[in-house]
């Protein structure tokens, strides 16, 4: 069994003492008719064992692109990486050829997907699905293969997992078919996991669920996870690190206190200004003016910088804002980031 | 007295599950809304709150006439709305227009902005004569904040939280009372919804209106909402102001609910008290004896499976509570 994971597993030229995953000047742009739209211009991060680095933006700003990127399930065309490094372990695997690339993804990298019914295939049972992973990778036989998925069926705590391993997707609830999603993921011990949007479409009770189930997992396999989301509630309750995506850059990057203390950057500050909260009946909520630039026609500079309350004229001007480094941990694209870490 | 704009009487609506192809017999019943009493007050806010199948896109549709209740009364200005027929119910309808949940779906694509805006004259003459509609249309564009210049635009050319500007416009045309929101900020990001919400406050204290507001966003339902109702499987289970819901919950359900709401503050990691519920939503067709909730309930005794528990103050809880050990449980600001 240890062998057939090894044979399948290896990866040449793995550094066991590199960082887990280090995302560096990542650049993709989708070749459009209607221009060129640059989707992730310069994302930079790093994920390490057991770490949980959210990813947090609106729509539009690069997040999911950066993980289809990571993982090597961009649309290509339209979708191209122009530049940048995804190292995993040391290994740069957007070199790697594809069938080195298979390797990595479920193996080390493996993704979960927001929308879990149009993720999973109707017309298998979700038994087959699974089973798929270990035929394919492992080499298992059925039988063997169907007996491993209603152990991780088990373990994503589905009740009565065996007999519902024939089932097909569309007969499980939301939740449970995002737990099947997760149980997809996990099913060959990948050290590192993305999840984009696991639970924007389940109800606030399932998500709970959901996030426990995943914060549980983590710890017990040792994984990085990388959460890609909108909801600055869920990343405040599980998240170590942020990186707050804008137009393609991170524009902040920041451990999880920090930021929501004393953010340093204009946009990550409007954006916590701009969410109501349970705890507190609102007074008039603080508005983000302007709508987001279309990434075919990022403003030069700064791309905040036409929304921006702090912008100045060098805000407008190329180049735009390096990471200046605000803390040992901590960096923030914004020319003024001391104005208003002190505001 | 006069001041209760809508009000509705056990309202109910029963879509009934049929079986065969050529003779088909009912076989059963998905009972969305199963009882509902609420009252609106003119300039009030009503939120209404549940997870996904508790019915309340169903009450929507019931309270602006898309569907027609089971049994039940919607007493909109002492007029009963169910059983209206005609011109009078045109004329009624007038009065509760609906703002929907995505603004990428709820607008037709091949109108212009004018057109959109437009179609509630066209289907309510009387309400203004021909030659004013372009200037009312351009009235309505202003008044939600976007450019009247743009009346010959079509949806695609705006973004998302303009085009929820432009179904809300729609909802003003008629000048009515009252406005159903269904989820209207839900498919909005977060810097975009603050531009919604803060809207929707503002047009209440200009044009005196009274809002249904639902969603499942228990934070944005706070923000905006005067009293507050919490739904579970078509029952209305917990109503109360603001405060009462969401500092003195009595109901399991609700304090479940809110606990389960991530509060965006890191430091308050690990320190609320979490509830977390078991399993999913029971069948609204086949739903549990006595009380609905008691299946995921940790109160859960032999009279709850018995006898359901109405909807009334209890000696715990001041505001109308369902459950019979109704009892306050402060879940959002127990940090210690």
């Amino acid at each position: 069994m240890t062998d057939i994971k090894a044979e399948f597993e290896a990866v040449p030229g793995v550094d066991p003492n590199a960082p887990l995953l280090e995302v560096t000047d990542l650049h993709v742009e989708f070749r459009t008719q209607y221009g060129v739209a640059k989707a992730v211009n310069g994302a930079n991060f790093r994920l390490a064992p057991r770490e949980t680095l959210a990813i947090l933006g609106e729509s539009g700003c690069g997040k999911s692109v950066t993980a289809q990127a990571i993982m090597g399930i961009l649309d290509s065309p339209p979708g191209f990486i122009t530049r940048g490094e995804v190292r995993y372990r040391g290994v740069d695997v957007l070199k790697l050829p594809e069938n080195e690339r298979r390797r990595v993804r479920a193996n080390q990298i493996a993704m979960i997907f927001q929308d879990a019914l149009s993720a999973l295939n109707p017309v298998f049972t979700v038994g087959f699905q699974l089973g798929e992973l270990f035929r394919m990778h492992r080499g298992m036989s059925r039988a063997d293969a169907k007996k491993r998925s209603i152990e991780l069926l088990d373990q994503v705590k589905i009740p009565a997992a065996a007999s519902r391993v024939n089932d097909f997707p569309h007969q499980f609830s939301g939740g449970m078919r995002q737990r099947v999603m997760i149980a997809m993921a996990l099913a060959l011990d990948p050290e590192v996991l993305i999840a984009d949007e696991p639970t924007t479409a389940l109800d606030v009770t399932v998500q709970a669920q959901i996030m426990g189930l995943l914060a549980e997992l983590q710890q017990q396999r040792n994984m990085g996870l990388i959460l890609i989301t909108h909801d600055m509630g869920v990343v405040a309750d599980v998240a170590d690190r942020i990186s707050v995506m804008y137009a393609g850059k991170v524009v902040e990057e920041a451990p999880v206190y920090d930021i929501y203390s004393r953010p340093a950057h204009p946009y990550a500050k409007a954006l916590l200004e701009s969410i109501p909260r349970l705890d507190m009946k609102g007074q008039q909520l603080s508005v983000i003016k302007g709508l987001p630039p279309a990434l075919t026609n990022i403003p030069p500079g700064c791309p905040f910088n036409p929304r921006c309350g702090y912008a100045r004229d060098v805000c407008r001007q190329d180049p735009p804002p390096p990471p200046y480094t605000v803390a040992a941990d901590r960096t923030a694209r914004c020319h003024f980031w001391e104005e208003v870490v002190s505001s | 007295m006069s001041d209760i704009v809508l009000e509705t009487k056990d309202l109910v609506k029963h879509f009934p599950i049929t079986q065969g192809i050529v003779f088909q017999t009912q076989v059963g019943a998905v009972r969305a809304v199963d009882g509902v009493n609420i009252e609106l007050r003119r300039g009030e806010t009503l939120g209404v709150v549940g997870e996904s199948g508790c019915g309340k896109s169903t009450l929507a549709k019931l309270l602006v006439g898309l569907e027609k209740p089971t049994s039940g009364a919607i007493n909109v200005r002492n007029q009963n709305m169910v059983t209206l027929k005609g011109g009078e119910l045109r004329r009624a309808r007038r009065n509760i227009q609906m703002v929907l949940q995505d603004p990428y779906t709820s607008l037709n694509p091949r109108m212009t902005v004018g057109d959109i805006i437009g179609e509630p004259f066209e289907i309510h003459p009387d309400v203004a004569p021909k030659g004013d509609r372009q200037r009312k249309v351009q009235d309505l564009l202003d008044t939600v904040g976007l450019n009247p210049e743009h009346i010959n635009r079509y949806p695609h050319q705006f973004s998302g939280g303009q085009r929820q500007r432009i179904g809300i416009a729609r909802a003003l045309a008629l000048r009515p009372e009252i406005i159903v929101c269904d989820e209207p900020v839900s498919a909005l990001d977060v810097s975009i919804q603050a531009q919604v919400i803060n809207l929707l406050g503002a047009l209440q204290d200009e044009l005196g209106l009274s809002y249904i507001f639902i969603a499942h966003d228990l934070s944005v339902v706070r923000h905006i909402s005067d009293r507050v109702a919490v739904m579970y499987l078509g029952k209305i289970v917990e109503i109360g102001n603001d405060e009462e819901i969401y500092e003195k919950p009595t109901h399991p359900y609700t304090q479940a609910l809110l606990s389960a709401v991530p509060v965006p503050d890191p430091t308050l990691r690990g320190l609320r008290d979490q509830i977390v519920l078991e399993g999913d939503v029971p069948s609204p067709a086949n739903p549990p004896s006595g009380c609905r909730f008691r299946t995921r309930c940790w109160k859960a005794q032999s009279i709850c499976a018995e006898q359901e528990p109405l909807l009334e103050p209890r000696p715990n809880s001041p505001h109308p509570s369902a459950c019979h050990f109704a009892e306050v449980r402060d879940v959002i600001s127990a940090v210690e």
